[in-house]
């Protein structure tokens, strides 16, 4: 068991946080840009972090929660016409009942069955968005350009296209996220999640009904990918089946082994090296994939904890 | 355009200098005498521009050299490159040269929305421009508008001209599925069969093909016998086949992908020699052999070619000079491998597109980003371009309302595993009234 040191890991994150504020400042447009974008998917892999990191449950599907909330939130917008705030709403809302609903189904089974029932759903998930084309426009999806109204807050107006907006928006987001994985390691429940994930048997045996438990961080794993899919969706203004396919459910779990499972930077610096890794190579070469698996191959190999695991195995025992 | 450079000849029509009439009774007149005038208005006049004048104009490529649209994208690319050798050697745009500044975009919307930003905000392009996958463009396309970076398509989908894009999304010079399907189905209802089962994917691609085909069926009286949609994860066909109607006189297919071989085996199997006529889009077969293993039930079929793969199917001087351009030789494969076939019926799309830009990069005066209003403009000002070497796949008619071209078609048959052009359609086979309007958008 690590040594926990509550004052340690609040320094930590405020400080990578104010670090992540004052970027916006710094960085060129690009990057600016860039940054926002990561930290919409280092939530979404955060999210996806609770449930492998934490709980011990492996999915391969999980990109139907972040898709049930960007389509839930985009249709929303686009066919009906609401504004962002309420589509957000509607986003999680839904997100939170199709992961309740899958936990209920899913978690009868474990290990490797888990991992096939949540890719089985996750394909038909993909496949019902191609096949209620009427809606979701099918493959192509379709963009919010032209639908969603501005933000108003007060006297106030905010484009979500504003890269300001968009970076300080997907920044609160991931101060979310982060904010609601430290409190939940923390918290009892969190202690039970990660006894699970040690041993579900023994913790059967203590008297908790891991189930039900189980079930939680499945619900709040989906709801944070789903609200990171519903955040993806306005800031960036496109909707698509691409967001639903197989590899958009293997995304989250490179991101997180490569940044360390059950860590709660590990998803943040997971998905920015993988980002950056695949910018740089694909300028050089259109075999940039073998490259980034053979790096990855060398890491699971060197450091198969993953990078702020192996921070915290050699210098960090407290990092959560 | 008051205040621009004039020159001796050009390639594109303004509103000034055509109507729509014109250009369907001109290309009427041509396609009656059997081969268009293909030199007649070359814009390639220029001397070389002038060493040490302006920087060049840098064009960010969106190429899809990996994921599923790779085989297209090897063939952009070189076709692009082609196109921006020969601009370069005859002048250039505007007297400053072209530089090609390709992306990998993966064809993959997430990752083609990143690369439109990294064009415009790190590598500095002027334009962003070649992208051929629907959803890639989808997904790209609001980044463009936000950026206000102009974005030039080579897709054939119908989101531009449907209005689902923005003010800075054209595709100028490849016409859409909608059009391409108005052109043909005449032709197909009227010499193949009246009693048609479309066979197509289940997912937009498809939906548009079993759209418009059976708008098109009606108008033409004839009828849709049966509608089936493959699913995408389908390997095998042959159920698929038996739900076919006896009545069925035509197949319609539009089957792509990895399943396509697999597909034509097995439709062959299942018919035999007592088949149905069968008429089937190109795109099933770019850059596959004719003659490879398992195609030959396809003898005797009808294909769209947007451009004839076989140098004997349009033989005019633009297309010659074309496919020695991009070094293709007369069966439609790279002259340096005879089994590297092109992407011929849509790969045309970049060269005339690099093209169309460099004459709204010159009409419009265009010297960098401050204007690009002006050049945009200047762009939904065009009428059409007139064919030759800077449109070697025929004249075009572009709407300046919906971002759109409405171009000719090709028929062929396959005979003795090759395809032999039986028809060609005309400009206003494929026109239909633009249903959107993107000027009124802001720029």
């Amino acid at each position: 068991m690590n040594r926990r040191s509550p004052k340690k890991t609040a320094v930590l994150m405020a400080g990578v946080l104010l670090l992540l504020f004052v970027l916006q400042f710094i960085l060129p447009a690009y990057h600016h840009s860039t940054f926002s974008k990561i930290m919409v998917l280092a939530s979404y892999a955060m999210g996806f972090n609770i449930l492998l990191g934490y709980t011990g449950l492996m999915s391969l599907g999980h990109a139907m929660f972040f898709s049930t909330g960007m389509y839930a939130t985009g249709i929303s917008v686009y066919h009906f016409g609401y504004t962002g705030i309420p589509a957000l709403g509607i986003g999680v809302l839904c997100t939170v009942l199709v992961s309740m609903l899958l936990g209920l189904v899913a978690l009868r089974t474990s290990g490797v069955s888990f991992l096939i029932v949540t890719l089985m759903f996750g394909q038909a998930v993909f496949l019902s968005i191609l096949y209620f084309d009427q809606f979701t426009l099918g493959q192509d999806g379709f963009t919010l350009t032209k639908e969603l109204e501005p933000l108003v807050l007060g006297n106030a107006s905010y484009s979500y296209t504003d890269p300001t907006f968009k970076y300080n928006a997907a920044w609160f987001l991931f101060a979310l996220s982060l904010v609601i994985t430290n409190i939940l390691i923390i918290s009892p429940i969190g202690r039970v999640l990660i006894a699970i994930r040690e041993n579900e048997e023994r913790t059967q045996m203590l008297g908790y009904n891991t189930y039900l438990y189980k079930l939680f961080a499945m619900t709040l794993s989906g709801a944070l990918s789903g609200l990171a899919g519903s955040v993806h969706a306005l800031l960036f203004s496109y909707v698509g089946a691409t967001f639903a396919e197989i590899h958009h459910s293997i995304a989250p779990l490179l991101w997180t082994l490569l940044g360390g499972v059950g860590t709660t930077l590990g998803p943040l610096l997971g998905t920015g090296i993988m980002h950056y890794l695949i910018d740089f190579t694909s300028g050089w070469t259109s075999a940039y994939l073998l490259i980034v698996g053979a790096i990855l191959v060398l890491l699971v190999i060197g450091a198969p904890q993953g990078l702020m695991g192996l921070v915290r195995q050699k210098r960090l025992p407290w990092l959560p | 355009m008051e205040g621009k450079e004039k020159k001796p000849e050009q390639s594109v029509k303004n509103k000034s200098q055509i109507s729509r009439r014109s250009l369907f009774g001109t290309t009427a007149a041509v396609a009656g005498a059997g081969v268009l005038a293909s030199n007649l208005t070359d814009p390639i006049v220029r001397s070389a521009y002038a060493a040490g004048s302006d920087a060049p104009i840098r064009i960010g490529f969106q190429v899809h050299r990996t994921g599923i649209g790779a085989t297209y994208g090897k063939w952009y690319e070189r076709t692009t490159n082609a196109a921006a050798k020969y601009i370069n050697e005859h002048g250039g745009m505007g007297g400053r040269p072209v530089e090609i500044v390709p992306e990998d975009d993966g064809t993959d919307p997430k990752r083609g929305a990143d690369v439109v930003e990294k064009f415009a905000t790190q590598h500095k392009v002027d334009f962003v421009y070649g992208t051929l996958f629907s959803h890639v463009v989808m997904g790209s396309s609001p980044r463009a508008g936000e950026l206000k970076i102009p974005y030039f398509v080579v897709s054939e989908g119908y989101h531009v001209a449907s209005g689902a894009l923005n003010r800075y999304v054209f595709q100028p010079c490849i016409t859409d599925v909608r059009s391409q399907i108005s052109a043909m189905s005449g032709w197909i209802f009227n010499n193949l069969g009246k009693k048609m089962t479309l066979i197509y994917p289940d997912y937009a691609f498809g939906y548009n093909h079993r759209d418009y085909a059976s708008a098109a069926a009606e108008k033409h009286g004839a009828k849709i016998s049966a509608k089936l949609a493959i699913p995408p994860t389908a390997s095998s066909f042959t159920r698929y086949f038996a739900k076919i109607p006896k009545d069925t006189e035509v197949i319609y297919h539009v089957m792509v992908g990895p399943g396509v071989l697999t597909f034509v085996r097995e439709m062959g199997e299942h018919f035999g020699s007592n088949r149905p006529e069968i008429f089937g889009f190109i795109d099933s077969l770019e850059g596959v052999a004719l003659d490879s293993p398992g195609l030959d039930f396809l003898n005797g079929t009808y294909f769209w070619e947007a451009m004839p793969r076989y140098a004997d199917g349009y033989p005019t001087h633009g297309e010659k000079v074309y496919r020695n351009a991009v070094g293709v030789d007369a069966n439609g494969a790279s002259k340096s491998d005879s089994k590297d076939v092109s992407t011929y019926s849509h790969m045309f799309g970049c060269w005339e597109t690099l093209f169309a830009i460099k004459e709204a990069v010159e009409q419009s005066g265009y010297r960098d980003k401050r204007d690009y209003a002006n050049l945009i403009e200047t762009f939904e000002g065009f009428q059409g371009f007139n064919e030759g070497i800077a449109h070697p796949q025929g004249s075009k008619m572009f709407s300046g309302k919906s971002h759109q071209c409405y171009g000719q078609q090709f028929i062929s048959k396959v005979e003795n595993s090759k395809f032999d052009v039986v028809h060609r359609t005309s400009i206003e086979d494929g026109y239909y009234e633009p249903e959107t309007d993107y000027t009124k958008l802001p720029l």
